[in-house]
């Protein structure tokens, strides 16, 4: 089978309007400002695989995410979600709207239930809201079965949110995000705010959910011990940026771009290497950002350049690098 | 509901915190007992007195001025005593209960009615929408209620004809109440939308479409009217001391319906010379209301805020 590319992500920019008060700007001679969250960033995602953003808070990732879900307002660029089979003959519109919605998993599991519904009512709603179910038997079964699924048994839909704990919580997130039939998820950091030993409970439901229903990931995190058991591809952002995409395993065995190295060297080992690289300075302020490659005040093999042309993503090998150093093999 | 239904209903509220709560607050339960008290006398007034006090064909010149039963010249028949014009107190008490309760609710049931999706659109649009509708707020709130409610009922009052006074008296009093305190309520249910509108369960609607109207009636609201709710339980009390006080000035109710303000306020001019019943048990009256609801407000919001749990 051809690979089908489910999530086409085209020159993607994300600005926020951070200007000053109108009278204040007027009286100053200020002009407007906008933090470039998202700055033309491109990706694709390939049907039934996890595509990774991984980079520090502030990098821009839950932006990314958030813009595909279309929570977000874009200020240029293109979203395409295939979610339609293509051998497929056209369907109802709305069961084409069902096959071409997002649905997300979110960070935090206590805000992102209504603590005043019922985890039936909770699961429900995407069912509600697309017409998924015939009648209230149905839709009640439907509810029963994504419970079991997620590991949660039926009786536990007539439960309210805060009896439950933080995993379980992530389970019921689950399976309302799952109730519409979606074909694309987006999982915002969907373990950071979970123990260790229930955020591995909840990254192999979910890798259990893909195979069993051919679900594509869009995945961001900032652990890389996650990224390394959840993703296909992964793409490294610094400053709404992507300045690498490779695919997992060469992330981890032979990484490119300087920032990508350092990254990597954050990781603890049990070896306990003394002389470990770090990363110096800080994130620049993505309202001012630096010229030319954004990561250059930090990076210690920028040149003259660095400093002054941006770089693009260029091939090499499996990966795709957006770095001069690497392009002129002096890395 | 089935009998084990029920039982199970019954056992569940016993062991629901607030259920706890109450019964270990000797003073909320003597207040919640004496409001019900006198909401049951108020509404029931029939059923506890021959008396009516504002029908003129039952009154009698002669009956004038009785002290209480137990003072010198009393009478068993007016308890607390009777007024300048042979009503009895006590009935009197009842039926003006009536108004100043009903008065104290309906007010409070406008001001939130005005004051809840006013808070919740502005809380929820922010930008010019917010800014519009909590300026005019706060513009309100810099006027004391009770001067707005004054301007209410004066522009009333010249505008519409003499013989409808009467009529409208108390609609007009809750409106003025009403309108004068929906500010407070808006700013509440608005810091709470505040908060909830930045949750991912809200994300997680607006990724399915729904519209924003069904985002606020079910995701909004149910999580940010208790905290309104609280507030609104003492706002009867602050509605039914203002509809006093307006009564009190002669803007409030006729005094063919008087409230307990109004019973003061006649009462008041008889205290220099002797006759101190006719003032002091609606004015003991009103205290004990006001008190009660008081109370039972300050309970719900100590009860329902996290924080002090």
């Amino acid at each position: 089978m051809p690979e089908q590319v489910a999530v086409q992500v085209d020159s993607l920019k994300v600005y926020f309007d951070v200007s000053p008060p109108l009278v204040t700007r007027l009286l100053n001679k200020l002009p407007r400002q906008y933090l470039k969250a998202v700055d033309d960033l491109s990706f694709s995602i390939t049907k039934g695989q996890t595509f990774s953003l991984v980079g520090e808070s502030g990098c821009g990732k839950s932006t990314v995410a958030r813009s595909v879900a279309g929570l977000c307002r874009i200020h240029d660029g293109q979203i395409t979600i295939n979610g339609t089979d293509a051998d497929l003959p056209a369907a109802r519109q709305d069961q084409r709207d069902a096959a071409e919605q997002v649905q997300m998993i979110f960070q935090s599991p206590y805000a992102s239930l209504n603590p005043r519904w019922r985890v039936r009512d909770i699961v429900a709603e995407p069912i509600r809201a697309f017409k998924l179910a015939r009648d209230k038997a149905d839709e009640r079964q439907q509810v029963a079965r994504l419970l079991e699924q997620v590991g949660l048994s039926a009786s536990d839909g007539e439960k309210y949110p805060h009896e439950f704990s933080g995993g379980q919580r992530q389970r019921i997130s689950i399976a309302r995000a799952l109730s519409s039939r979606p074909k694309f998820l987006i999982c915002d950091e969907p373990t950071s705010a979970l123990d260790v030993s229930v955020q591995a409970q909840i990254l192999n439901l979910m890798t259990q959910l893909q195979d069993e229903l051919g679900l594509t990931y869009l995945f961001i995190s900032h652990d890389l011990a996650v990224i390394d058991h959840m993703s296909d591809w992964v793409g490294v952002m610094y400053l709404g940026r992507i300045c690498e995409i490779t695919p997992k395993s060469e992330l981890f065995a032979n990484p490119r771009h300087p920032y990508t190295r350092m990254l990597l060297a954050t990781v603890p080992d049990l070896q306990g290497k003394s002389n470990r690289p770090t990363i110096t300075g800080e994130v620049p302020n993505p309202i001012t950002p630096p010229t030319g490659c954004y990561f250059h005040p930090r990076c210690p093999h920028a040149e003259d350049r660095c400093r002054s042309e941006r770089p693009t993503l260029q091939t090499h090998g499996p990966t795709r690098v957006a770095c001069h150093a690497v392009q002129e093999k002096r890395l | 509901m089935t009998k084990a239904g029920l039982i199970k209903f019954r056992n569940d509220f016993l062991d629901h915190d607030i259920t706890y709560s109450f019964l270990h607050s000797p003073a909320t339960i003597i207040a919640a007992l004496v409001t019900l008290v006198m909401f049951v006398m108020a509404f029931g007034a029939p059923l506890f007195t021959s008396y009516t006090p504002f029908d003129p064909g039952s009154l009698n010149l002669m009956d004038a001025f009785i002290p209480p039963a137990w003072e010198d010249g009393g009478t068993a028949l007016h308890v607390m005593g009777t007024d300048g014009q042979g009503r009895d107190i006590f009935a009197a008490i009842l039926y003006g209960t009536q108004v100043s309760l009903t008065v104290g609710l309906l007010s409070v049931l406008l001001s939130i009615g005005i004051g809840i999706p006013l808070g919740i659109i502005a809380g929820y649009s922010g930008g010019w929408v917010d800014t519009v509708i909590m300026r005019i707020a706060d513009i309100q709130l810099t006027i004391p209620p009770i001067l707005i409610a004054l301007m209410i009922d004066g522009i009333t009052r010249t505008s519409i004809s003499r013989d409808l006074h009467e009529v409208v008296a108390i609609p007009v009093l809750v409106a003025s109440i009403g309108i004068a305190s929906w500010p407070q309520y808006a700013r509440i249910t608005r810091s709470g939308t505040l908060v909830e509108r930045n949750k991912d369960y809200i994300a997680a609607a607006k990724l399915i479409r729904t519209p924003v109207p069904l985002i606020l009636l079910r995701h909004i609201l149910p999580n940010v009217i208790g905290p309104t709710l609280i507030v609104a339980t003492i706002g009867v009390a602050v509605a039914i001391i203002i509809e006093a006080t307006l009564s009190f000035l002669g803007v409030g109710v006729p005094p063919t319906t008087p409230s307990l303000g109004t019973l003061i306020r006649i009462g008041n001019s008889f205290l220099f010379s002797g006759e101190w019943w006719i003032t002091f048990f609606p004015a003991l009256t009103l205290v004990i209301l006001v008190l009660s609801v008081n109370l039972i407000g300050d309970w719900l919001r100590d009860t329902f805020n996290p924080k002090l749990r």
